[in-house]
């Protein structure tokens, strides 16, 4: 047997291309509305979180999940189902309680991780296209190490998530007892996406039978960990679609709240 | 068949723009070449037409030109893919294809890398470790256990999601302590695996093979010819799996409670071997120049991989009392056919049979 190749060994050279990629498709694309798409929402929460105003529907018990539990001394009373226990300093959100877990929970996302990686971080921003940082640790050291705890921040979120039905459930009033209206439809939609975002959690895929070994020996697990695979698989488009189904609840509860156009009501 | 000029996407007899990178490691640049293109063609088969005639010199390195062996990859434009899957109708019919060499590894010349960091990777990965007492053909595992494993076994080792994996493609600093998502989902089959017994695959992951360089960016799942969930079926499950063992206060005082998944060390090498490697060495410094130790193959050994080291000789095969090798199992004094490798042979090899050594067998 000839051969004319070199044995490997030593260090050898990497191809000198000077092009830093050769991509010749959109690929700065998925980036950009990436970051438009979430800076864009942020901007909105923050207005809305620091308004402190147009959160709750009187007549109808309509409350913004921003806004949810109200636990300032700001909030009025028929909004604040866990009491009012915490100063009214406008910096304190009047959902101090769980909003930071939220956004920790959307944070350390799998999802929302690749999403600013790429685009926010540069990180790299598309594949086969150069990173932006001349180091890269990844995620072995401090601060992004934390990214470990994302299923704490889940545990929190699935808290949340029960908080957030129980006021979507309270909202089924109007001032003659029982009500329905497009409100209702609007915060049911939204904390139905809201469960199929936090299910479909790949630490919640892991927790629920991901960790197993022998799925024959768990039935039911195995069975719950093919609900949430199929649930995982739609992650990002649930990541999207609940962060538009929150922005549009809000506003919606803002827009009655504020009077700028009234509830559609079915009944009462 | 008649000549059709056309400039219409795999129409026969089209000349196409190609943009190949020709050299080797001392350098090189991208070269023009005008070339024909007939219906139905992939890139491979273009860069065949190209060394058949305008550059019968350039190296590429295929074979089966199925997208199973794993062979051809390459970039085209700026995308890591295997050539024989790039449909030649994929591109417009006036669009300039670039071809390259993987980035990520040496070029060798042309087209051609040397990928051996992934073979030196994969040697690092600790290999399945079946019960003791269970013979080969006594394995008995239900398809619902080993179907998340499977998946993996779909891998032909291209090595695009290597190539494209930015960690070590923008940081080649990270090579020695970046495994690379190949060896993630090898990792996270042998974990899942029913019937591998070794309880350390999570700690060897995030220690030795580097999974927390990895920030999940996905690259690997996209460039996957198998359409393997590189990401969300491997990478994701180990780096929870690694929580429970590192990170999980909760799951941590589980174990110590129940005292559930204790946790011997990996040995990266049995004790023979540690002993044989380690007698008359330095403390510290691999033996792995064999019986030669000349100290130019012990320098390359301490970078992984030695080329120059002497192994044991290998002894005469068994024959039988005339001198000859039995060639029936009728004549043979044993059930099966002799082993083509020697009686002496067992696998897996002893690892001072090997030009390889572990980078991290002294911390054990």
């Amino acid at each position: 047997m000839t051969s004319t190749a070199t044995k490997p060994g030593g260090v050898r050279s990497r191809a000198a291309i000077a092009a830093k990629t050769l991509r010749t498709d959109r690929w700065w694309f998925a980036p950009l509305i990436t970051v438009v798409g979430l800076s864009a929402w942020v901007a909105y929460a923050t207005v809305r979180v620091f308004m402190h105003k147009w959160y709750w529907v009187e007549d109808y018990h309509y409350l913004t999940p921003f806004y949810s539990p109200c636990v300032t001394d700001r909030c009025l009373p028929e909004a604040a189902h866990f009491g009012r226990f915490l100063p009214d300093w406008w910096i304190i959100p009047d959902a101090a309680l769980t909003l930071p877990f939220l956004l920790l929970f959307r944070l350390t996302c799998y999802y929302y991780r690749k999403a600013y990686y790429r685009s926010f971080w540069l990180s790299p921003p598309a594949c086969a296209v150069p990173d932006g940082h001349k180091a890269y640790s990844g995620e072995t050291r401090f601060p992004l190490l934390g990214q470990n705890l994302h299923r704490y921040f889940f545990y929190a979120a699935a808290i949340i998530s029960l908080i957030n039905t129980w006021d979507a459930i309270l909202a089924f009033h109007s001032p003659e007892g029982f009500g329905f209206g497009l409100g209702n439809i609007i915060l049911l939609g939204n904390v139905v996406m809201l469960w199929a975002y936090t299910i479909s959690c790949h630490s919640c895929r892991h927790i629920i039978g991901g960790r197993l070994k022998h799925f024959s020996k768990h039935p039911l697990r195995y069975r719950a960990w093919t609900g949430v695979s199929w649930l995982n698989v739609r992650h990002m488009q649930l990541a999207w679609i609940t962060l538009g189904t929150l922005a549009l609840t809000d506003f919606y509860v803002m827009a009655v709240a504020a009077g700028w156009f009234n509830d559609l009501r079915f009944i009462n | 068949m008649a000549e059709q000029k056309s400039t219409g996407a795999g129409k026969s007899g089209t000349k196409r723009q190609f943009r190949i990178w020709r050299g080797d490691e001392s350098g090189g640049d991208l070269q023009d070449y005008m070339v024909e293109v007939n219906e139905g063609e992939v890139v491979l088969d273009v860069i065949h037409r190209l060394q058949a005639t305008d550059a019968p010199d350039l190296a590429c390195r295929w074979n089966c030109k199925a997208g199973k062996c794993g062979s051809c990859s390459m970039e085209i434009n700026g995308k890591p893919r295997l050539s024989c899957m790039t449909r030649m109708s994929t591109f417009e019919p006036d669009e300039t294809v670039t071809v390259t060499p993987l980035r990520t590894f040496p070029v060798i010349r042309d087209l051609v890398t040397d990928v051996s960091f992934n073979y030196e990777k994969a040697r690092e990965t600790p290999a399945f470790a079946p019960p003791a007492d269970l013979a080969p053909g006594d394995y008995r595992m239900q398809q619902v256990d080993v179907e998340r494993s499977q998946e993996f076994r779909k891998c032909i080792e291209c090595f695009l999601c290597q190539n494209v994996c930015h960690v070590i493609r923008d940081h080649e600093e990270n090579k020695p302590a970046f495994s690379g998502p190949r060896f993630f989902i090898r990792a996270a089959e042998l974990d899942m695996h029913p019937l591998d017994e070794k309880s350390d695959r999570k700690e060897y992951a995030q220690r030795e093979q580097g999974l927390g360089y990895c920030n999940i960016t996905k690259c690997c799942t996209e460039v996957c010819p198998e359409h393997i969930k590189i990401t969300d079926n491997g990478i994701i499950p180990m780096k929870e799996r690694v929580v429970d063992r590192r990170y999980d206060p909760l799951v941590w005082l589980g174990s110590k409670i129940f005292r559930r998944g204790e946790t011997p060390q990996t040995s990266v090498t049995t004790p023979r071997s540690g002993s044989a490697a380690h007698s008359g060495s330095p403390a510290g410094v691999h033996s792995h120049a064999g019986g030669s130790h000349d100290p130019r193959a012990e320098a390359q050994a301490q970078r992984g991989v030695n080329w120059h080291r002497e192994v044991p000789k290998p002894t005469a095969p068994a024959v039988d009392d005339r001198g000859k090798l039995p060639l029936t199992e009728l004549t043979f004094d044993r059930a099966a056919a002799p082993s083509p490798f020697g009686d002496d042979v067992t696998f897996p090899l002893p690892p001072e049979h090997l030009n390889f050594a572990h980078p991290e067998q002294d911390k054990h």
